[in-house]
């Protein structure tokens, strides 16, 4: 790997040959803005909100911006500060963002770059048209393209990453509008609702269906974890309420899935708060089961293991593990049967 | 896997066989489709269905269920016929080459195309051909392979023909397994298995019992191996079998013949389950014990790239669940160990010591590396993919091997072929994803997938409930017609204990690896309403 060596904001920097100047930026902790661009996606350099000043003269887009030997960047000047924000306030002219009805309130890019730049409030532009809100059509994603921001993301996050190709823009100018499918609705196209474009949407344009109502974004904590289904193992962001109620779950970007999920990962939790779950001890006490404390249960099992272990051997008893359990559990649980009941009679389910 | 999830972007091209990639790993079913479909890398696909992968392979082969090997020792047979093989690479780092080009030498493309039911034998030369171009070239399997009576079989085929083109241990190449639960491979390496300790040293071996029974602190440690799950049922039923202990598992679902499960478990004299609901399989139990699910607990789970991972507890307890460890260490306990474990890194440490490819593993390096084993220690960065430079065994072996059919063939009386599998919005028994509102709005009830000249010689509709029946008993299920099987076979997801699948399969095992085959079976379809 070549490393470059460059100025950005008066600070010597270095980067690898082929990096775009915000990549380098952004990985010495310079903050340029951006909403076009997303590290899991190719490039598109089309919202300009992310422009640099390059050697003292050039504004460049620097999503886009190769980083050379010497170069010098200035990512904030007066000139550039009115760009960013006429971009912005054309943003906000053309859709209609009032964050209180707003699923991505608080966790929105868009709405932290109107803050960032002190944006007053906007007029509609006149040519503003009203845009498609489809909250019911589907049970994975709700979309209100009144403050879709045309950033693109969506349509590359489901070509790239999902790899589905749903979305794509239909018409030119402001007419512009994203579709799914040649125009069909999101719920009727051929969807398969893993939730990625909406994970990359800046904006609340596109979010995910079971979200709102269970608390502002502010309120959640996100703690991470691997999904509990197939053998890839995605890692993932999983974020609760005030309530330890599940909201909603996000592709880890340092996991094996690089951020990506599949409908299972995004969706498939709600068995943990389902009222079946099990919650006390089961004796089966003439034909039907009924609760019991954990001691009773404890103590009945290793009374009737030993009774059966000394009457009819240890190879009498045999146990299954799991595949959905931890190593540690399934360490455990064989070490037990080898040393305490001292058989190997253990097994799980590799096979099924 | 030999290799890693993210050398996929290194591979030239892929073949993936018996795995419904797109719905049942998605994520790197996205993965290949991305390299593929954007970057123009080559697919080749053999499957009895039509997948969605099929639809963007350079060659796509529908067999017959049940007919893996035939299809594998083909192309082999053009890539030797025709030198394509990697004549360095099978010099140098393998042996037993001849004795397998032998046995290849009669699978001559007609000869595979008669076998898998394929009308155009020039597409194996074709691929074969292609197969010899892609440098590297990653090869994916799944359950597609492995649940046949000859399963071990398919397995091996698939590293002979890896081995062939030169593919086994370098980047971007490799046979890849991708397991079909988040912890199998964690699971076999801890040792969950009737065989054999932690890291797979044999149970059998005088040294791995005096070896385990110091560390234990033990010293009654068996050296014979122990059941199946399939023989623990078979012997319950025997009576040599009183008691079973399971841990999360859905045995009544999960396995082949499902009344013979039943049969076994109400024979036992004590059956205790831990799980987090009253599953089909815990209705039977003596005893249910109520634990935390993976969102309440902490530990370390291994993915199919053998690497290992930290689950966090996110959520607080339900009611008075415990932790599985915790569950067995209490029992343990009060039969006479003297166990104290507080966390499972406590349990952690011990199976560091233990269980050599795991020993540089630690919850720290778990949470911010990527650790894949063998990590023998903690100053090893892991292995991203195994067998480079040389084999584990030192050379490579090929194994000669013969196609063998099913153990059950279509006859007069069942005309049809059964072939069993999971679908995207559900998982394994459904357990958990029919409880949870968007998978199981996405599809609420099992179905049975019928070619549409099967339909129209039955004369049944689409959405129709018919009958399946097999040898083992028969089900009511909605018909859905749709090209991706072929006629004569048809496809049942095993997700839905209402239309249970595996009433149907049969309990036929690979003799090694006791893997059923539910991948095939013979049944019949009938009209109900006529
Ligand atoms: S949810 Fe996934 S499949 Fe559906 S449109 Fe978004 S990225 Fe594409
Ligand atoms: S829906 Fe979101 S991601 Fe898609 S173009 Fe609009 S703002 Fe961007
Ligand atoms: S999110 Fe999907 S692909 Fe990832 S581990 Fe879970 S089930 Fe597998
Ligand atoms: S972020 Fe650079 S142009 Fe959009």
């Amino acid at each position: 790997m070549e490393t470059i060596s460059l100025i950005i904001d008066g600070k010597k920097v270095h980067g690898e040959k082929g990096q775009t100047v915000l990549e380098v930026a952004l990985k010495n902790g310079i903050n340029i803005p951006y909403l076009c661009y997303h590290p899991k996606i190719s490039k598109t350099g089309a919202c300009r909100i992310c422009l640099v000043r390059i050697n003292g003269v050039a504004l460049k887009a620097s999503c886009v911006e190769p980083i050379s030997e010497g170069m010098e960047v200035v990512t904030e000047d007066d000139e550039i500060i009115k760009i960013r924000k006429f971009v912005l306030e054309l943003l906000l002219s053309d859709g209609d963002h009032n964050c209180l009805y707003c699923d991505a309130n608080g966790a929105c890019e868009f709405q932290s770059l109107v803050q960032r730049y002190s944006i007053e409030e906007i007029k509609p532009s006149k040519t503003r048209i009203p845009k498609e809100i489809d909250y019911e059509s589907s049970n994975a994603l709700r979309r209100n393209e009144n403050r879709c921001i045309l950033c693109g993301r969506c349509v590359k996050a489901c070509k790239e990453i999902q790899v589905s190709n749903v979305w794509s823009f239909a018409e030119r100018g402001s007419q512009t509008h994203l579709v799914a499918d040649d125009g069909k609705k999101i719920g009727e196209s051929s969807c398969v609702k893993c939730g990625t474009c909406a994970q990359l949407c800046p904006t609340g344009a596109l979010t995910l269906q079971p979200v709102k109502g269970r608390g502002a974004n502010w309120e959640l904590t996100a703690i991470p974890s691997i999904c509990i289904y197939c053998g890839v193992g995605c890692k993932i962001d999983f974020y609760k309420n005030k309530d330890n109620i599940l909201v909603k779950a996000m592709g880890n970007y340092t996991g094996p899935n690089n951020g990506h999920l599949c409908v299972k990962g995004r969706f498939g939790f709600d068995f943990v708060h389902s009222d079946k779950r099990l919650k006390k001890p089961l004796i089966k006490k003439k034909g039907s089961f009924e609760e019991a404390e954990w001691d009773e249960a404890l103590d009945l099992i290793a009374s009737k293991l030993i009774e059966i272990k000394e009457k009819y051997g240890p190879d009498s008893i045999a146990a299954l593990s799991s595949a959905k359990c931890t190593n540690e559990e399934n360490y455990l649980l064989q070490k037990f049967v080898r040393s305490v009941i001292g058989t190997n009679n253990i097994d799980h389910c590799a096979r099924l | 896997m030999t290799n890693s999830i993210r050398e996929i972007p290194l591979s030239e091209g892929f073949f993936v066989i018996g795995s419904n990639t797109t719905e049942n790993h998605p994520v790197i079913g996205s993965m290949i489709k991305n390299e593929v479909i954007n970057k123009g890398k080559k697919l080749i696909v053999v499957d009895p269905r039509r997948i969605e992968l099929a639809r963007y392979a350079d060659f796509y082969f529908q067999i017959k269920p049940g007919t893996n090997i035939a299809i594998l020792n083909g192309f082999m047979h053009v890539l030797i016929k025709e030198n394509l093989y990697d004549k360095e690479y099978v010099h140098s780092r393998c042996e037993g080459f001849e004795e397998m080009a032998h046995v290849i030498e009669k699978y001559t493309p007609e000869y595979v195309a008669q076998i898998c039911g394929l009308d155009n034998p020039e597409d194996i030369v074709e691929a074969a051909r292609l197969m010899a171009r892609l440098k590297p070239m990653a090869l994916y399997y799944s359950m597609g392979i492995t649940q046949f009576v000859s399963g071990v079989n398919g397995v091996k085929s698939t590293a002979n023909l890896q081995m062939l083109l030169g593919n086994v241990g370098i980047p971007g190449g490799g046979v890849n397994p991708l397991r079909g639960q988040n912890n199998v491979q964690g699971a076999c390496d801890m040792g969950a298995l009737p065989n054999t300790y932690p890291a797979y040293q044999p149970v059998a071996s005088i040294e791995n019992k005096a070896k385990f029974e110091a560390a234990w602190g033990v010293s009654n440690l068996s050296t014979t191996p122990g059941l199946t799950l399939l023989e623990m049922f078979n012997h319950a039923i025997e009576g040599n079998i009183k008691a079973i202990y399971a841990m999360g598992e859905n045995p009544v679902m999960s396995d082949p013949n499902q009344k013979h499960v039943i049969e076994a478990l109400k024979s036992l004299e004590f059956f205790v389950v831990q799980d987090i609901f009253l599953t089909e399989t815990a209705q039977y139990a003596h005893v249910v014990l109520p634990v935390r699910s993976f969102l309440e607990k902490e530990g370390t789970v291994t993915n199919t790239e053998r690497r290992v991972q930290l689950m966090h507890k996110v959520l607080p307890p339900v009611g008075d669940a415990k932790d599985d460890w915790w569950v067995i260490q209490e029992v343990a306990r009060r039969m006479g160990a003297n166990w104290n474990y507080k966390t499972s890194e406590d349990i952690f440490e011990e199976i560091r010591k233990v269980t050599p490819s795991y020993g540089g593993v630690t919850y720290k390096r778990a949470e911010y590396e990527i650790i894949q084993w063998p990590c023998p220690s903690e100053d090893h960065p892991g292995t991203q993919f195994l067998h480079k430079d040389k084999f584990t065994r030192g050379l490579g072996l090929f194994t000669p091997i013969d196609y063998t059919p099913p153990a059950e063939d279509a006859d007069f009386e069942y005309p049809m072929i059964l072939t069993t599998g999971r679908i995207l919005y559900h998982f394994h028994t459904g357990t958990m994803t029919r409880k949870s509102k968007v998978l199981d709005e996405n599809v609420r009830e099992g179905y049975v997938e019928v070619n549409p000249i099967d339909a129209q010689n039955y004369n049944i509709e689409n959405g129709e409930v018919i009958s399946i029946s097999s040898r083992r008993g028969s089900i009511r299920i909605k018909a859905r017609i749709t090209n991706t099987v072929k006629p004569n076979t048809v496809f049942i997801p095993f997700h839905f204990f209402e239309a249970c699948a595996n009433v149907l399969t049969i309990d036929a095992v690979d003799p090694i690896s006791k893997i059923p085959e539910y991948k095939v079976c013979a049944c019949r379809i009938e009209k109900i309403n006529l």
